[in-house]
């Protein structure tokens, strides 16, 4: 073993550069200076200095999802930890793997209300997969692999290891990671019982009315895991749904594919969850967004459940077959076995089931209708997708949290994984822009767009600064309506119409702010002034922010509203003919 | 109509499963590394998930301290049963987790130490009752008694009952430890 003595603050920059460690999203204060000091002497591993320690986290979340690496975090003690606290709920929400370096007031501090001191393993507890508390120099080196090896490991998710001044400052011996070191009890289950594949199979064969739905576990298990995942669909010919988690792991393009299901998904989705009689869940968690009410979730359907976390099998939703595994590996066997049987699927049941589908699709839920005066927001991430599709898979979108957010997952098509980073399970408002830095930062020469909310975009506009400061070309493509959309569409469904603060009054000039920054500002407030504004936005090799003025009163359909069945859901009336229904007609649902 | 939904739980961002299913008492030995942190990983797990504790112990059962066993008492429907047995499993420093209720038949144990305040008859009806159940005598004075008691946790409920009957009192009680019937040894 190679073993060398040095400082903790040196261990740290040691283990992060014998980690593979690049880069590292931070901000500096008081209980992390021995770090910064070490980061400045040498040159292997980069600093991003953020305005926020939310933003680190975030732009740490935006480069592991696009990278499939880990991002890593180096925040100091007290406020510092505190203000990562957001961002490590929503790493742990979403399962991606962060690796959050906290300082800590000295060890004989550690109780005494010291100045910056808070329990940060206490805080960070419940919202880290889980935590450390360094009190031993010689320690340090073995608990930063371990922190690697979790949060990486099984289902990812973030780890905080809290350090001491003191220990930063102490000597110790430095230990290098051992390879592929086996922890003495965290080793996840990957590879997933053969018996229950041959199940799944037979289950899969019988079907008359089979649905594949995925999730962001796909996305997890690497690209190979989406790559199987389409071989899959393509050989069975099952239709294909996706979670929010989950876009991009199967190509949006592919016939077998019907969009996003859930609250916000597609009719043709949704009602062919309800109408499926076998159901393959990969690496998805039965989330109350996709499900609705859960005692009419698929009534008739048997389902199989492959999951690498045990914990997220029989939480919500009781199934027939579950598979503790990680989704590439389950791929892997499912296919292979799927090919060695001599039997193949009904092929006339499925065409019936085709054509069920079909008569769904035609209902065309997406559809919206435009016209000259007003830019609907649906119309510019319809523009916005199909002016940059010829750049292939070189497009990488984060959001904010809204509708815009629901609208960019409906009508932006990926064809790849890791292009879609969105915040899911918290649904955290501000997430988009650190995100689109974390994103660039692994994709120097890649398309990387915020496709935000007026609302949500003030929440962490400061990283504007950390996009000016690197040089990174982000577009922050602002859906502008006025309103914090998502609540006012819920005041106006189920509260009477009664908009209680959701009007964003008083916002800033978003041209005249991205100047302020540094940036590129650019407007456009009538549908024909959106293509120009595409071009100018993509033409430019800086970051640029753009706001785009879009019909305040739109609402995101189709809709299953909280409480219903996903046969019950609510469609825009334009999929049924009618005319735009009035303020007053809305507020009837 | 364009609108075919009905919304029946106005205001409500959540649906809730409003079936009610049966409840089960389950006991689990939680076999974890002794480590800062480790019960209060546990028990805020519990507390966050909203899962009952009736009874927590822990203490190291390892002679080089390393290991702990911590026995917890909780009740659930089924499916929550398997999902705190997951949850648990998911902690780092989670050796093993044993559902003893489900994994056959074992020994479940209570102490308590019952101090009574009694006089006269009831001093002397204390003493005889603490011989039935064979319950030591730990302290006394004139006015009272310490007696410690172990047994199923029925056992120790009917004997502090009766002692309640008798005078004031006080208790002490330890929660349950369990361990599984028969000659195999539960890894650690
Ligand atoms: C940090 C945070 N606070 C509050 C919310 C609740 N919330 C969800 S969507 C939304 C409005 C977002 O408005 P905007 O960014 O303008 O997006 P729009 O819905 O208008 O597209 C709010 C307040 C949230 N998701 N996150
Ligand atoms: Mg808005």
């Amino acid at each position: 073993m190679d073993t060398t003595e040095m400082t903790g603050a040196a261990m740290v920059i040691k283990a992060l550069a014998d980690q593979g460690v690049d880069v590292v999203f931070g901000y500096p204060g008081g209980a992390v200076l021995p770090i910064y000091d070490e980061l400045f002497k040498q040159n292997r591993i980069r600093h991003i200095l953020v305005r926020h320690e939310q933003g680190a986290v975030h732009a740490a979340e935006g480069y592991a999802r696009s990278t499939g690496k880990p991002g890593v975090v180096l925040v100091t003690s007290g406020p510092g930890a505190t203000n990562a606290v957001t961002g490590l709920t929503d790493a742990l929400m979403d399962s991606i793997p962060i690796v959050c370096l906290t300082g800590q007031v000295p060890t004989h501090l550690i109780g005494n209300d010291a100045f910056q001191e808070c329990d940060t393993t206490g805080i960070t507890r419940p919202c880290t997969k889980h935590n450390y508390l360094v009190k031993d120099v010689n320690r340090l080196a073995r608990t930063l692999h371990e922190a690697f090896y979790v949060a990486t490991t099984g289902r990812p998710g973030p780890v905080v290891v809290d350090i001491p001044k003191d220990v930063q400052f102490g000597s110790g011996t430095y230990a290098a990671p051992e390879g592929k070191q086996k922890h003495k009890t965290y080793q996840p289950q990957v590879k997933p019982d053969r018996e229950r594949i041959d199940a799944a199979v037979d289950m899969l064969l019988s079907a008359k009315r089979p649905i594949v739905y995925a999730g962001g576990g796909v996305v997890n298990a690497g690209p190979a895991a989406s790559q199987l995942l389409t071989e899959f669909v393509r050989m069975t010919n099952f239709p294909c749904t996706l979670t929010l988690m989950g876009l991009g792991a199967f190509p949006a393009r592919e016939p077998q594919y019907l969009g996003m299901l859930g609250m916000h998904g597609t009719y043709e989705a949704n009602w062919a969850m309800h109408d499926c009689d076998v159901m393959l869940c990969i690496g998805a968690r039965f989330d109350d967004r996709i499900t609705g009410k859960l005692d009419a979730f698929a009534p008739e359907s048997r389902k199989i459940h492959i999951d690498i976390d045990p914990s997220s099998i029989n939480k919500n939703v009781a199934v027939d077959l579950p598979i503790v595994g990680d989704c590439g590996y389950a791929l892997e066997d499912l296919i292979k076995v799927m090919r060695a049987r001599h039997k193949k699927p009904d092929e006339e049941a499925l065409a019936d089931w085709w054509r069920r589908i079909d008569e769904w699709r035609a209902k065309k839920c997406l559809s919206f209708e435009t016209n000259d005066a007003v830019i609907k927001p649906q119309q510019a991430i319809r523009r916005l997708y199909e002016m940059t599709r010829d750049r292939g898979d070189d497009v990488y979108i984060t959001t904010e949290v809204g509708q815009h957010q629901m609208w960019a997952a409906q009508h932006f098509g990926f064809q790849k994984p890791n292009r879609w980073m969105t915040s899911g399970g918290l649904g955290t408002m501000g997430y988009g822009l650190p995100a689109a830095v974390g994103v660039q930062l692994g994709h120097p020469d890649a398309l990387v767009v915020d496709i935000a909310g007026e609302a949500s975009i003030l929440m962490n506009i400061q990283e504007l600064s950390t996009a000016v400061q690197y040089r990174l070309p982000v577009k922050v493509f602002i859906l502008n309506n006025k309103y914090m959309g998502m609540v006012r569409q819920w005041q106006e469904l189920l509260h009477g119409g009664r908009y209680s603060e959701s009007y964003s009054e008083a916002l800033p000039d978003f041209v005249k702010l991205a100047e302020a920054y540094g940036l590129k500002g650019l407007r456009a407030t009538k549908p024909d002034e959106l293509d120009g504004l595409i071009e100018e936005m993509l033409a430019h090799d800086g970051p640029v922010m753009c706001d785009v003025a879009v019909d305040p009163t739109e609402n995101c359909f189709p809709m299953i509203p909280s409480g219903a069945a996903h046969n019950d859901m609510l469609l825009a009336p334009v999929a049924e003919g009618e005319e735009a229904i009035g303020a007053e007609g809305k507020m009837l649902v | 109509m364009a609108k075919t939904g009905t919304v029946d739980q106005p205001g409500a961002a959540y649906t809730f499963d409003s079936q009610e299913k049966p409840v089960r008492r389950h006991t689990f030995a939680v076999i974890v590394d002794n480590e800062p942190g480790v019960l209060a990983r546990v028990i805020g797990l519990f507390s966050g998930r909203g899962y009952n504790i009736e009874s927590l112990t822990v203490s190291t059962v390892t002679e080089d301290a390393t290991v702990s066993r911590i026995n917890i008492v909780t009740t659930g429907t089924e499916m929550v049963i398997e999902q705190i047995k997951a949850q648990l499993q998911r902690l780092v420093p989670v050796h093993n987790v044993h559902d003893l209720t489900l994994e056959g038949p074992h020994v479940e144990k209570e102490l308590a130490l019952v101090k009574v305040k009694a006089k006269d008859h009831n001093r002397r009806e204390s003493l005889r009752i603490a011989d039935v159940y064979h319950a030591q005598v730990a302290d006394t004075t004139l006015e009272s008694f310490v007696f410690l008691i172990h047994g199923s946790t029925e056992k120790v409920d009917s004997f502090i009952e009766l002692m309640d009957a008798l005078g004031e009192t006080e208790v002490a009680r330890s929660g349950v430890v369990a361990i599984s019937r028969g000659a195999e040894i539960t890894p650690v």
